[in-house]
C-alpha cells in the first residue's frame, strides 16, 4: 500500500512544489539536447527548399511555437477548469503559470510568420485565415492575462479566469471558420498555405525535434512559474518557510525565526 | 418569492426600484419575473434619459468620423460602409454594457436579486437583463442604421439587408457584452478589460453580419450569412447567460 505510487498526492502545492524542482532541470536539458539536435539537422543537413531557398528554414522556429500556441491554450483552459470545477488550488495555478508561455508562443509564431512572410510572399503580414485566427488566438490570451491580473483575490481571479477560458476555447473554432469563410469571400486565394510541397523527411525530423524542445521548454518554464505562484500563495505556510531556506542560494538563507 | 419580489431591496438609493413596482401583484411565474425585470430596467432607463441615449450618441458620433478619415468619395464610402456601420455598433454596445450591473451592484439589488433565484432563475435574471440592455440600446441601433445607408449611399436592398443583419446581430453583442460586464464587475479599467475580453468573441457576428451586405453588393443571396448569423445568435442565446450567472456568482461570492 504505501508503496504504490498516486499521482494525486502531487495535487498537495507543496509536494508539487518538491517535485517541480526535481524536474525542472531535466527539462532544461531535454530542451538543450533536442533543440541542439533539431537546428542541426534543420539547418545544415535539411536540403535547400527549390522555391523559397534558405529563408523556409524559419518554419522550424514557427510551425513548432504555432502549435505550442494553440496546444496550451487548451491545456490553459483544461487545468482552470479543473481548478473551477474541483476547487483544487494546484490546477488553477498551473493555469495561471500555462498562460504567458501561451501568450508567447503565439508572438512567436506570429512574428516568425511575418519574417518569414517577407521573403515568401514579398509582404510582412496578409489577412489570411491562419495568420488571422492566430492574431485573435493572441488577443485571447492576452484578454485571460488582463483579466486574472486585474482581480485582487487569487480564488475569484482563478475562477473568472477559468471562466473565459472556457468560453474562449468554444469559440476558438467557431471563429476559426468565420475567419476562414470571411478569407476566401474577401480575397482570392492569392497565397495559400495548405497545398505545402511534400516535405523531405530531414526537414520533418528537425520540425519534431524542435516541437519536443518546446514541449520540454515549456515544462521547464511553466514549471518554474508555478513554483513561484506556489511559494506567493502560500507564503504563511511553514513548509514555504522551509523550502525557502532548503532551496535557497548557499549562504544566503534566511533567518527564519521558530 | 412574493414576499422578496414585493420587499424593496435593501439600502434603498434613487433610482433603485422594488422589482414588485413593475407589476404589482404579479404572478411569480418565472416568465412574470423575466417581464418584471426587464420592465423594471427600461423604467430605469426611461428615469436616466441621457444615459440611454448615450450610446445611439456614441454610434452616431463614430459613424460619422469614417469619411473624415477616410475621404469623401462616395465609391469608397458605399464599399465600406456596412462594416464602418458594424464596428461603430460594436463598439457602443460594449462600451454601453459596463454598467449592466454595476448599479444593481452599488445599491446591493443584485445579491438580493440572486440571493432570491434558485440557479434556473439567475440564468432568466441575467437573460431579462440582456434583453432591456437590447432594447435600450441595441434596438435603436437598428432603428437609425438605415438613416446611415442613406448618408453612404447604400442601395436599397443593400440597407435592407443591413438593417436585418443588425436585427439578428445586436442581441449577440448584447449577450456576449453581459458575460464581460458580469465577469469584470467591480474592478479597476473595467471597460477596456471588457472590450479586450469580448470583442474577440463578436468577431464571428461581424464577419457575418458585414459579410451579408458584401455578399448582397456583389450580386449574390445573403441567406448563408444571415443563416450563419442567426445560428450563432442561437448558439450565443443558449451559452451566454448560464456562463453570464456563473460569472455573477463568481464577482458576487
Amino acid at each position: 500500500m504505501t508503496t504504490s505510487f498516486r499521482i494525486f498526492q502531487f495535487a498537495a502545492p507543496a509536494r508539487f512544489y518538491r517535485l517541480a524542482g526535481t524536474l525542472v532541470p531535466w527539462f532544461w536539458a531535454a530542451f538543450a539536447a533536442f533543440a541542439a539536435i533539431g537546428l542541426y539537422i534543420g539547418l545544415f543537413r535539411a536540403p535547400t527548399d527549390a522555391t523559397q531557398g534558405d529563408a523556409y528554414r524559419i518554419i522550424f522556429i514557427h510551425v513548432p511555437a504555432a502549435w505550442m500556441s494553440m496546444v496550451l491554450y487548451v491545456v490553459m483552459a483544461f487545468w482552470a477548469a479543473i481548478g473551477w470545477a474541483f476547487n483544487a488550488r494546484l490546477a488553477s495555478m498551473v493555469a495561471r503559470a500555462v498562460a504567458p508561455t501561451g501568450a508567447m508562443f503565439t508572438f512567436l509564431a506570429l512574428w516568425t510568420g511575418a519574417l518569414w512572410g517577407k521573403p515568401a510572399w514579398g509582404t510582412w503580414w496578409v489577412w489570411d485565415a491562419r495568420l488571422t485566427s492566430e492574431l485573435i488566438m493572441l488577443f485571447l490570451y492576452a484578454g485571460y492575462l488582463a483579466l486574472v491580473s486585474a482581480i485582487d483575490d487569487p480564488r475569484r481571479a482563478d475562477r473568472a479566469g477559468a471562466l473565459i477560458a472556457v468560453v474562449g476555447s468554444v469559440n476558438v473554432p467557431i471563429i476559426y471558420f468565420s475567419v476562414k469563410w470571411w478569407n476566401t469571400l474577401h480575397q482570392g486565394a492569392t497565397v495559400t498555405l495548405t497545398n505545402a510541397p511534400k516535405m523531405a523527411s530531414s526537414m520533418l525530423v528537425a520540425m519534431l525535434l524542435l516541437t519536443l524542445a518546446f514541449w520540454a521548454y515549456a515544462f521547464a518554464v511553466v514549471f518554474t512559474r508555478a513554483q513561484a505562484i506556489i511559494l506567493e500563495r502560500d507564503r504563511h505556510a511553514q513548509w514555504t518557510a522551509d523550502a525557502a531556506r532548503d532551496t535557497g542560494p548557499a549562504g544566503n538563507a534566511p533567518a527564519i525565526p521558530t | 418569492m412574493g414576499a422578496l419580489m414585493s420587499a424593496p431591496p435593501a439600502g434603498p438609493q434613487e433610482g433603485a426600484l422594488p422589482l414588485g413596482a413593475a407589476a404589482p401583484g404579479a404572478e411569480t411565474a418565472p416568465s412574470g419575473l423575466f417581464a418584471a425585470l426587464i420592465a423594471r430596467d427600461l423604467r430605469l432607463a426611461a428615469r436616466r434619459r441621457a444615459d440611454a441615449l448615450l450610446p445611439i450618441a456614441f454610434f452616431t458620433v463614430a459613424v460619422s468620423l469614417f469619411p473624415f478619415g477616410i475621404g469623401p468619395e462616395a465609391q469608397t464610402l458605399r464599399q465600406i460602409a456596412p462594416g464602418i456601420v458594424w464596428v461603430a455598433a460594436l463598439l457602443a454596445a460594449m462600451i454601453s454594457v459596463t454598467q449592466l450591473y454595476a448599479l444593481d451592484l452599488a445599491d446591493g439589488s443584485l445579491e438580493q436579486m440572486l440571493l432570491a433565484s434558485p440557479p434556473g432563475l439567475a440564468i432568466g435574471l441575467v437573460a431579462a437583463k440582456a434583453a432591456a440592455h437590447w432594447l435600450v440600446t441595441g434596438l435603436p441601433l437598428v432603428i437609425v442604421a438605415p438613416l446611415f445607408g442613406l448618408m453612404f449611399d447604400m442601395q436599397g436592398v443593400s440597407i435592407a439587408t443591413l438593417t436585418f443583419s443588425l436585427l439578428l446581430g445586436t442581441p449577440i453583442l448584447s449577450l456576449l457584452g453581459g458575460l464581460g460586464a458580469a465577469l469584470t464587475l467591480g474592478l479597476r479599467s473595467g471597460a477596456a478589460l471588457l472590450i479586450l475580453l469580448i470583442v474577440p468573441l463578436c468577431i464571428p457576428a461581424l464577419i457575418f453580419g458585414a459579410g451579408a451586405v458584401s455578399q448582397v453588393d456583389a450580386g449574390l443571396s445573403a441567406r448563408g450569412h444571415l443563416s450563419l448569423l442567426g445560428a450563432f445568435l442561437i448558439f450565443t442565446a443558449l451559452m451566454a447567460p448560464p456562463a453570464t450567472a456563473a460569472a455573477l456568482r463568481i464577482a458576487t461570492d
